[in-house]
């Protein structure tokens, strides 16, 4: 195929996808009886300078909440534990930046290890687990998340303060906070200095898949776990691995928040964001480019359900349902064009056979990969 | 790869399905036919777009309009509002996935959609306005239950409205020790933090103020500070304490969880005659469904409304007052239920008691003993 021609392909079914969302949504939103004009207004609207910043600082943490997600995804690995990864690594770094026992910048660097550390060996149970005792990841991450939430809780009221009503570690000192960024001049929000950090994730994680060999290891047991043993993959020490980084990034998502805005752990801490994860992962299809695409549409949506909700009085369930239709409506898109694809390579093989000279080739070569009938 | 996005599919499709049901339940468990309820076409806030009076501004907490108790009782000050000071209001609602940065916009949007006084409900929105109060200086904010005017310590169009919770609780332990019969009694509170624990105190003095040796269950729903849609949002949690509780011998159970606490009505109505329940925040007993009224002793009332239309009275009198702002049982900020005329027997004593906190004779605790 045509580099053009293979381009509309892969851009054919994130366009389709959410073509088909809009009109359900729409679909949705006539038959609650809401507004869908407004709906549309909203959606359409360019967004001011406060909001697209706004909007770049949710796409940050998401993306790394993807990248966390997609390194078990790409191992065949369904790491629900994201969630309480990250809350226990967040929790962890805004324990000890709070301590403030090492000085400035220093503090915030071990405080950042700290929270990856903690993140990793939280999401090592599971691998353990798995690799040595045939849990379901899926169950243990879950139960894992639920433990993190009541043992932070514990923790926190035993040796915590409070602020008004809200509980909390101690503040950080203010030599380890990390500034903003300011995009624009006027606009009162700016971008989390640690917003850098889902660049770093990103290449990281692009050198990690494509240039190292964990990476190859990792994309063979994905593909085929009885190839990759066959070709001398520890199968074992690939999962108990794989959580660990997976864990290991999960630790990095609450910390920009926390080191630019709250400078705590405590009532405030965004949660669901390893949740939404799983979903950019997804929307993304695992990789590198394509999670920064999902994070960023996934930003745009939660930003503009508050608009919606004032401006034109639609619940913000809405969004949450919108994003849950384009995930859906992503998966669907993929298999409909994966289809369609493959039933093109198979007609562009058929019409080379049927030019080539008589007797030359054997018509079992003709089966392309993955052929789906 | 394809097997992986199909599971992946699946499982997120579930957990949001399975968000959707905690968060219908409680509207199903009596919303739907409450008179209350949250239906679009009774939105004062839609029905009325013009008016000479302030245009307020309201953003919910976790649970939202239609949790029958906290928010519903911020609502009512806007219905109050609307009808005496001719007022308009504007809504918004919480994610559960709010971080301080999208809270902060709610606020500004509000702001800038051209509502004054803008109210927030809940403490957790108290680094929000303190960031943004200064932005608006044109603009009052308020934070119910907050503490913003700590962190904005200059701001003057910033007010916190606060509650003394543990003196109306003192007064439902008081009729929840009177109407026991077992001497046992419970507590389901929310998120077991500073804010729920001032209930939990309150209850527990006022219910040993009555009879000292008397057994206290009590049970939070989460420890897990961050976690307020298991802590608020959560009926089948609720009624899965209570119903504990029942069975444990326990005949009067009072709830500080907003909309989890609808569980609860519903285990008491399942506990059938002899054991109560009791509100808290709104008046519960005018919101219940039927077979749960004759189970719902009382409700400790927290007047948002009051602290709503005052907020609204303030900016149209230009009369604001900046910093904390206590509603207590002496200012009518706090108080109990009569509906359904259970505790008329025990009226006597509940006002007495509440005498006695007025006078100063009895100070409440605002943090458990242990």
């Amino acid at each position: 195929m045509s580099v053009v021609r293979r381009a509309v392909v892969v851009l054919a079914a994130p366009v389709l996808a959410l073509v088909v969302a809009g009109l359900i949504v729409s679909g949705l939103l006539l038959a609650t009886g809401d507004d869908v004009a407004g709906f549309w207004r909203v959606m359409t609207t360019v967004p001011s300078e406060r909001s697209i910043v706004a909007i770049m600082n949710q796409s940050t943490i998401l993306y790394v909440s993807g990248v966390a997600a997609a390194i078990g995804f790409r191992m065949n690995l369904f790491n629900i534990g994201v969630e309480g990864q990250y809350r226990l690594g967040g929790f962890a770094a805004g324990a000890f930046a709070g301590q403030a026992w090492l000085p400035g910048y220093l503090n915030t660097v071990v405080a950042i290890l700290v929270a990856m550390l903690v993140g990793a060996l939280w999401a090592g149970i599971a691998g353990v687990l798995r690799a040595y005792r045939g849990v379901s990841e899926v169950i243990s991450t879950i139960m894992l998340n639920a433990i993190a939430g009541s043992l932070i809780g514990y923790l926190i009221k035993r040796w915590g303060e409070s602020t008004g009503n809200a509980t909390n570690t101690k503040a950080m000192p203010e030599g380890s906070r990390i500034g903003t960024v300011a995009v624009f001049p006027d606009s009162p929000v700016e971008l989390y200095g640690l917003g850098l950090l889902a660049v770093v994730v990103g290449v990281g994680f692009w050198v990690l898949l494509n240039r190292t060999r964990f990476g190859f290891d990792l994309r063979a047991t994905g593909a085929s776990e009885s190839a990759a043993v066959a070709s001398g993959v520890d199968t074992r020490r690939m999962i108990v691995v794989t959580m660990l980084v997976s864990g290991g990034v999960a630790g990095l998502i609450g910390l920009p928040v926390m080191f630019s805005q709250s400078y705590n752990y405590g009532s405030s801490f965004q949660t669901g964001l390893g949740f939404t994860g799983i979903a950019v992962a997804l929307l993304g299809r695992n990789h590198p480019v394509g999670i920064a695409f999902g994070a960023l549409v996934f930003a745009y949506l939660s930003q503009q359900a508050n608009l919606l909700n004032i401006q034109a009085g639609i619940s913000p369930d809405i969004i949450e349902a919108t994003q849950g239709i384009i995930v859906l409506a992503v998966v669907i898109a993929y298999v409909v064009v994966r289809r369609y694809r493959v039933r093109q390579e198979q007609a562009q093989v058929a019409r080379q056979l049927d030019d080539a000279p008589p007797g030359a080739a054997p018509a079992s070569a003709a089966t392309p990969a993955g052929g789906a009938r | 790869m394809r097997r992986m996005s199909k599971i992946a599919a699946v499982t997120m499709v579930g957990a949001l399905a399975l968000t959707g049901c905690g968060s219908n339940s409680g509207g199903g468990g009596g919303g739907g036919s409450s008179s209350s309820g949250g239906s679009a076409s009774e939105d004062v806030c839609k029905s009325k777009t013009d008016g000479d009076g302030p245009k307020i501004g309201l953003a919910y907490d976790v649970g939202g309009r239609g949790d029958q108790s906290f928010n519903d009782s911020a609502y009512a000050g806007l219905e109050k509002a609307v009808e005496d000071l001719d007022a308009t209001c504007v809504e918004a609602n919480a994610q559960t996935d709010d971080n301080d940065t999208t809270r902060a916009e709610r606020l500004r949007t509000l702001a800038e959609g051209g509502v004054n006084p803008v109210i927030a409900v809940g403490y957790l929105y108290s680094p929000a306005a303190a960031k943004v109060a200064p932005e608006y200086p044109d603009v009052d904010f308020a934070v119910i239950d907050g503490y913003a005017s700590t962190i904005a310590t200059d701001a003057t169009n910033l007010a916190d409205l606060t509650f003394a919770e543990n003196e109306g609780s003192y007064l439902v332990g008081v009729a929840a020790a009177l109407e026991s019969k077992s001497g046992k009694i419970g507590f389901v509170g929310g998120v077991d933090g500073e804010l729920i624990q001032k209930f939990e105190a309150g209850y527990v003095a006022g219910a040993k103020s009555v009879k000292p040796d008397i057994d206290i269950a009590i049970q939070y729903l989460t420890q897990d500070q961050a976690d307020a849609a298991t802590g608020y949002e959560n009926p089948s949690g609720g009624k899965a304490a209570a119903e504990a509780m029942y069975q444990d011998g326990a005949d009067v159970v009072y709830h500080a969880a907003g909309k989890s606490g609808l569980g609860v009505f519903q285990a008491a109505a399942a506990a059938g005659d002899g054991n109560w329940a009791i509100g808290v925040d709104s008046d519960q007993y005018l919101t219940a469904p039927k077979d749960q009224q004759p189970r719902i002793l009382t409700s400790m009332l927290k007047r948002i409304d009051t602290a709503v239309l005052e907020a609204g009275k303030a900016v149209q009198d230009d009369s604001w007052k900046s910093g904390f702002v206590t509603y207590d049982l002496k200012s009518d900020g706090v108080g109990y239920s009569t509906s359904g005329g259970f505790v008329d027997d025990l009226k006597t004593q509940i006002d007495e008691a509440a005498d006695q906190i007025k006078s100063g004779e009895v100070t409440v605790p605002a943090k458990p003993e242990n």
